[in-house]
């Protein structure tokens, strides 16, 4: 698809910026998610599956998946541009985040055809929303390891165990599911299997998980006895650890071919620079403070790095020593700058600093606060910064495992 | 603030850097950078001769002056990969030379001189002095006219590679104003010049004495011109050394990812400890962000406002990532990286050089934050 014209995708821009310019929707009277993490009432789940369902049938989400199981059929660059007037327009998340960004480039790379034409179109839509069952309570960073049981019983799987940290739980319509089918494997690595798993089968229950802000977004599921049909595994039984690994790939930016669209809002650097001029230290703006000086500066060459990393990533000749760098480190970078700003941006309020959301004299509404507290989702969920420096010593420098 | 950040790379930058790689890989191993740093010269001169053939001295210089007429963005891949195999030689400060002159030189000196830089002559730059302010119009050197000549006092430091130059471009201030005058190296009295010791073994720098120097009229730079040439050799070299930080960078994180992988204590490889690999591993994502900066500073270089940015932004990302890595680099060959035989220590010292030269990485922010904010 390397012959698109410039004219087209100029047409396709100048149509996507239209519709987004008329469709934003305006601010709700309550707080919108920054993150598909964060998303934990019902006003904010409608909003959102509301805009991403009208991104979908205007054309710019899915744009360059399959047209046959629901998606545009035009080629990554007019996605890429839908993506950018998205963005350009300032509207919300898309919601369906673990659908479109992991299940679904999934189900299109190793799906069958018929998983193809039963999930796809639902994923874009919003009308199916996926969840992620990886994670649970005693084996997170050791993946490897999960115990949740899948008991072959017939057409069907017999589910028993426990996945935490599933974003959007409890609004999900399916799970990529992680379960031991093979207790005795000598490698524990192969008694794994990877399942397209309905959360609405009965012996299938979400608790939410109060987070540290106190807010929602997050569930625990429990299985019991929950029965899958036998379809719903990927991969083939035995081999869910190489589905996992891919749908990392996916997750840490290393693989492409996701839908589209963003699900994380980064704040806008340029707000922490008005916060600096704003916020007073000893009889000064803030951003008149070297040290302060000197961080903002410092956090506001991280954020460029991170695109023109993004940049480089696709010039060949620039990354021929160690192609995985790049994609391999953006997920450690960016989320490990979004907490750092977000830090920076309350130690520069003075006392103000240890105000939270719901205090009238907070600055911004208490949003730094929040939005630093909700940081560690990132550097923690998905693998941790500490497991990323792991992954990235390991498979980029090719240091020994730890 | 959220600007749309570019970053292109030619075909040009993409043919020199595949060259400049494999020739100074083949140049340069590091026994001949440890052969060198014991020689007077710093460098081979049949290599430098091989440079000059392939054309490298003219690469930002105009054709109708004997250069190859490309720009400074592709210098950048040809002295990031020198600076990997620490090459040392007047390649940098010739260039720097020749954009000064291309910047503030009359018709007569760029006809006269850049053809002769572009066949491997060297020129060189005198811009620092003992006070050692980064800032390059704080100038103490002062000419003066006299009976139609100018007579030079003062003194300059870190005049890099001064003993092979045939001509030294120096800053001066001439009526209370900066100006830039150009120095024929075998008119300098006996002694004007003395090596300085230099963190950086592989480089020759000097000191140089302006007292009792006395230049002709016509060896004046334009002065309406001389602010201004500052001001780019200033970010040009601060492009060249960033080019130079991220170079060694990636060869000093491999160095150190060998020893690594193949150095054993209480029986494991001590890379598999986690207190040694994610420092590793902050190095290589530090250099790497930082050549993102650089090649984003090599495409935007001369843009007003968005060049200056880029450049200095890579300069303090790249200085002071290859400060870590090298710093790092050290503790982690453990005893052996306190030897003179550890590689560790080339690089630590390159670093200081990198560095220190135009301004590190706090002068540049507080820079960057007067630009941006």
């Amino acid at each position: 698809m390397s012959d698109v014209s410039q004219k087209e995708l100029d047409e396709f821009r100048a149509g996507a910026r239209a519709w987004f310019a008329e469709n934003v929707p305006s601010e709700p009277d309550f707080m919108l998610p920054l993150t598909f993490m964060e998303v934990g009432t019902q006003e904010q789940f409608d909003f959102l599956r509301d805009w991403q369902r009208k991104c979908y049938e205007a054309g710019y989400l899915g744009a360059a998946w399959p047209k046959e199981y629901g998606g545009g059929g035009l080629a990554q660059a007019f996605q890429d541009v839908a993506t950018q007037e998205m963005h350009r327009a300032g509207g919300p998340i898309m919601l369906n985040a673990i659908g479109i960004n992991w299940a679904g480039p999934l189900i299109l790379d190793m799906g069958s055809e018929e998983q193809r034409k039963a999930y796809i179109k639902g994923i874009l839509s919003a009308e199916d929303i996926w969840c992620q069952g990886f994670s649970e309570p005693d084996h997170g960073s050791d993946l490897g390891n999960a115990q949740t049981r899948a008991v072959r019983d017939g057409d069907d799987y017999v589910i028993n165990g426990s996945k935490i940290w599933t974003t959007q739980g409890n609004y999900a319509k399916y799970m990529i599911l992680l379960a031991r089918t093979d207790p005795d494997a000598p490698r524990k690595y192969d008694g794994l299997s990877f399942f397209l798993a309905p959360m609405t089968v009965p012996g299938v229950e979400t608790v939410p998980i109060k987070k540290l802000t106190g807010e929602y977004g997050f569930t625990q599921t429990f299985f019991t006895d929950a029965r899958i049909p036998a379809t719903s595994l990927i991969g083939g039984e035995g081999k869910g650890w190489a589905v996992a690994m891919r749908t990392l790939e996916y997750e840490r930016g290393a693989r492409g071919g996701q839908a589209g669209g963003y699900v994380t809002v980064y704040p806008d650097v340029g707000e922490v620079v008005e916060l600096a001029k704003r916020a007073l230290r000893n009889g000064h703006p803030a951003c008149e403070d070297p040290i302060i000086r000197d961080k903002l500066v410092k956090l506001l060459a991280t954020y460029r790095g991170l695109q023109l990393n993004g940049k480089r990533s696709r010039i060949a000749p620039l990354v021929q020593d160690k192609p995985m760098s790049l994609p391999l480190s953006s997920k450690l970078i960016a989320t490990e700058f979004y907490r750092e700003i977000n830090q920076l941006a309350m130690a520069m309020q003075g006392p103000r600093g240890a105000y939270y959301v719901g205090e009238p004299e907070a600055y911004d509404e208490g949003i730094w606060q929040r939005s630093y507290l909700n940081a560690f989702s990132g550097t923690i969920g998905g693998g941790t910064s500490q497991i990323q420096h792991n992954i990235i010593g390991e498979h980029v420098l090719g240091l020994p495992k730890s | 603030m959220e600007r749309n950040v570019t970053l292109t790379f030619s075909e040009e930058q993409a043919e020199l850097l595949e060259v400049a790689q494999n020739f100074c890989r083949d140049k340069s191993p590091v026994p001949t950078v440890r052969k060198l740093i014991e020689d007077d010269l710093g460098y081979d001169p049949a290599v430098w001769e091989e440079m000059v053939a392939l054309g490298w001295l003219g690469i930002a210089v105009p054709e109708e002056f004997g250069g190859v007429g490309l720009s400074m963005a592709e210098v950048v891949p040809v002295v990031e990969q020198m600076s990997r195999r620490l090459m040392g030689g007047p390649f940098v400060p010739a260039t720097l030379a020749a954009q000064a002159l291309i910047a503030g030189g009359t018709e007569k000196q760029k006809s006269a001189i850049l053809p002769e830089i572009c066949a491997g002559k060297v020129a060189t730059l005198a811009l620092t002095e003992p006070h050692a302010d980064w800032n390059l119009t704080h100038i103490e050197a002062k000419a003066v006219e006299e009976g139609g000549k100018l007579k030079l006092s003062g003194t300059k430091i870190f005049v890099v590679d001064a003993a092979s130059a045939e001509w030294i471009v120096a800053s001066v201030s001439k009526d209370g104003a900066p100006a830039l005058v150009i120095i024929e190296k075998s008119t300098l009295p006996e002694g004007a010049l003395r090596r300085e010791v230099v963190a950086d073994e592989t480089r020759r720098s000097f000191r140089l004495e302006l007292d009792g120097v006395t230049v002709p009229a016509d060896a004046l730079l334009d002065v309406s011109r001389a602010k201004e040439t500052l001001d780019h050799i200033d970010l040009a070299a601060s492009l060249l050394l960033s080019a130079e930080a991220c170079g060694a960078a990636a060869s000093c994180v491999d160095y150190t990812v060998e020893y690594l992988q193949t150095r054993k204590q209480f029986g494991k490889l001590i890379g598999s400890y986690q207190s040694l690999k994610h420092p590793t591993v902050d190095a290589l994502v530090a250099y790497e962000m930082a050549r993102s900066h650089l090649y984003n500073a090599a495409c935007t270089f001369g843009q007003q406002g968005e060049g200056e940015i880029a450049v200095r932004m890579a300069k303090s990302e790249a200085s002071d990532a290859l400060s870590f890595a090298a710093d790092r680099a050290i503790q982690f060959h453990g005893g052996f990286g306190f030897t003179y035989e550890c590689d560790a220590q080339l690089y630590r010292r390159r670093s200081m050089w990198c560095e220190y030269l135009h301004g590190d990485g706090p002068y540049q922010r507080a820079k960057l934050a007067d630009l941006l904010f």
